[in-house]
């Protein structure tokens, strides 16, 4: 990503007529720059770099908010790992969902963006009908309903009897719980099938005509350029989703009322860390979580900037 | 012929749930579980009646405050970053690299690295049950996300717009005014689109910094349903979940366009 948005410089300006004047210019470019990012600035100390700082401080800290922070060094990045299987059960649960989630997701937003590809009738339609989960799957009122729909006499199960089936209580029961939120992450394909769909239309239709003179079929053109070409557009995605799934709370929140239960079967990461920290009140333990959990994004994001390289080809799409 | 078939069917079979929603906040209570068919047998509102009543306020209210923090948020996006898009897209000054880095590194980090330490600062600062905590980190660009795309949308504006403006004797704040920003609408639309739709749908922080009835929004409201009913008060519930995402529809059918553009360029949803 850094080199789509590698910095230009701003060519001189038309012939300066001494250097004089030159620098004064820069200086007075330089202060206006300041003033325009004054607000900037202030959030990145205030808002994101002076807490990051803060946080990693409590994370060797016993915290209440009521009581002053007390020093215990490693104590609670020792105590997550070998003391508290809650913690190790929610990095369990939220990996499990985002293995199985972030994949199933992409494989449907890629197989619905091939099939509305080349210029398919009512694209448009099918593309807001398709991307319009993406939008409204993050809210408190759709998690309302996914509870519903897979509770124990909800939608699903009210289907499944037409057949003379009895389901299961789904978000009542720790064995399927974790995946009807895995279920409702597929729903939100829509927003990378766009990715997709703009990623499709960068390929020169020229290729396909030069594969199929050259008697390639359907699936050697699918296998020897689309998906060549569409790599580092999946990979994005990927990157992309992995980060963001990881750090899901809402849905995790209604589905289970705020505890990641059935037997923490939903427990997770974010959620739990939001128990500790503003439920127990034990903020330095959250602050520690916080930061392993920053390792973990940034690791992800260090492997989408390795490849930026490759994304760049498509950011053009205007 | 086919294709069409199976991709309506399919999107039926995505849009069922939505629609069942609707049809069972229309349907009286003891129906919603009975028929999972689409169409209400008998046809009653009072779901909606008593749903608005249902809290402690009625639903207009705590819509109204969501209403307020989404509307001061879009505004401090608006401003605030195209701003800062400005400075990064059109003018040099030292360290210009690594401020823009250290942006670009904003984006990818998560939210919950920083909640614990902006918690205990707005609590200390004795702001918590404020509208502050939600709207002051917009009003400081914090949201690196539209800087982002605001950038890469100036740099596609040619630059002798701002060199004609220069020599006319403009300075940089009337080139950005008056040049700039002018042709930035469809950039400050999806921006403007995006933050009213994540603002709206925000839960987490809401949850955080609103304690009080009195504060509640939209998504914290829709949650204490879930505390305070038993499993008997489902058709409410569902009806002002209608509600709640009526705004949210709406703006995907006026803003189409700018939303479709601003996932396929830059990625966000």
């Amino acid at each position: 990503m850094a080199d789509s948005v590698a910095v230009k410089t701003r060519p001189a300006a038309a012939q300066p007529p001494s250097s004089g004047r030159r620098t004064q210019r820069a200086r007075r470019e330089a202060r206006a720059a300041y003033l325009f990012l004054a607000p900037w600035f202030v959030g990145l100390l205030v808002i994101t770099i002076g807490p990051i700082v803060a946080s990693l401080y409590l994370s060797f800290t016993d915290y209440s908010l009521l009581s002053e922070a007390k020093w215990v060094g490693l104590d609670n990045y020792v105590k997550m790992f070998t003391e508290d299987p809650r913690f190790l059960s929610s990095l369990k649960v939220t990996t499990i969902y985002v293995v199985v989630s972030v994949p199933l997701q992409l494989a449907f937003a890629l197989a619905l963006a091939l099939v509305l590809d080349r210029g398919l009738r009512g694209l448009p339609i099918y593309r807001s009908i398709f991307y319009l989960p993406s939008l409204l799957g993050g809210s408190v009122a759709i998690a309302i309903l996914w509870r519903k729909v897979f509770g124990s006499d909800g939608l699903v199960n009210a289907v499944l009897s037409i057949f003379g089936i009895e389901g299961p209580g789904w978000v009542g029961d720790p064995d399927t719980a974790l995946g009807t939120l895995i279920l409702l992450h597929v729903w939100t394909f829509g927003a990378p099938m766009i990715i997709f769909l703009a990623g499709l239309r960068q390929i020169p239709s020229s290729y396909y005509e030069a594969a199929a003179v050259d008697g390639a079929g359907a699936l050697r053109q699918f296998r020897s350029i689309t998906m060549p070409l569409l790599t580092p557009i999946i990979f994005f995605n990927l990157v992309l989703e992995v980060i963001k799934s990881f750090q899901s709370f809402t849905q995790a929140f209604i589905v289970s009322n705020g505890k990641g239960g059935p037997a923490d079967s939903t427990l997770f990461y974010t959620l739990y860390l939001y128990l500790k920290g503003f439920k127990s009140y034990d903020m330095g333990y959250a602050a520690a979580m916080a930061w392993i959990l920053l390792l973990i994004i940034a690791a992800l994001t260090g492997v989408n900037f390795l490849a930026s390289k490759y994304w760049v080809f498509y950011g053009d799409t205007k | 012929m086919v294709k069409h078939i199976l991709l309506i069917g399919f999107g039926l079979v995505m849009l069922y749930p939505l629609l069942w929603m609707i049809s069972s906040s229309l349907k009286p209570e003891e129906l919603i579980f009975r028929e999972p068919g689409l169409v209400p047998s008998h046809l009653t509102f009072e779901n909606y009646t008593a749903g608005w009543t249902a809290l402690k306020h009625p639903f207009g209210y705590y819509l109204w405050n969501s209403a307020v923090v989404t509307a001061l948020s879009v505004v401090a996006n608006l401003v605030a970053c195209s701003l800062a898009a400005y400075a990064f897209a059109r003018l040099n000054f030292p360290l210009k690299k690594l401020w823009f880095a250290l942006m670009l590194g904003t984006i990818m980090l998560p939210h919950h690295v920083v909640i614990v330490p902006q918690y205990i600062m707005f609590s200390k600062l004795d702001l918590i049950n404020t509208i502050w905590p939600l709207v002051m980190p917009k009003v400081l660009a914090t949201d690196a996300f539209f800087v982002f795309l605001m950038v890469q949308f100036i740099r596609t504006l040619p630059r002798e717009l701002d060199e004609a403006a220069e020599i006319d004797g403009a300075g940089y704040w009337r080139i950005f005014i008056r040049v700039v920003m002018p042709l930035c609408v469809p950039a400050l639309a999806t921006t403007a689109i995006f933050t009213f739709i994540w603002t709206w749908n925000d839960f987490l922080s809401q949850l955080l910094y609103l304690n009080n009835p009195d504060n509640f929004t939209v998504p914290v409201a829709l949650r204490t349903f879930l505390d305070a009913s038993s499993d008997s008060s489902w058709g409410p519930m569902f009806a002002m979940s209608i509600i709640a995402l009526g705004p949210i529809f709406g703006f995907f059918l006026a803003g189409q366009k700018y939303l479709i553009r601003g996932v396929a360029t830059t990625g966000l949803k």
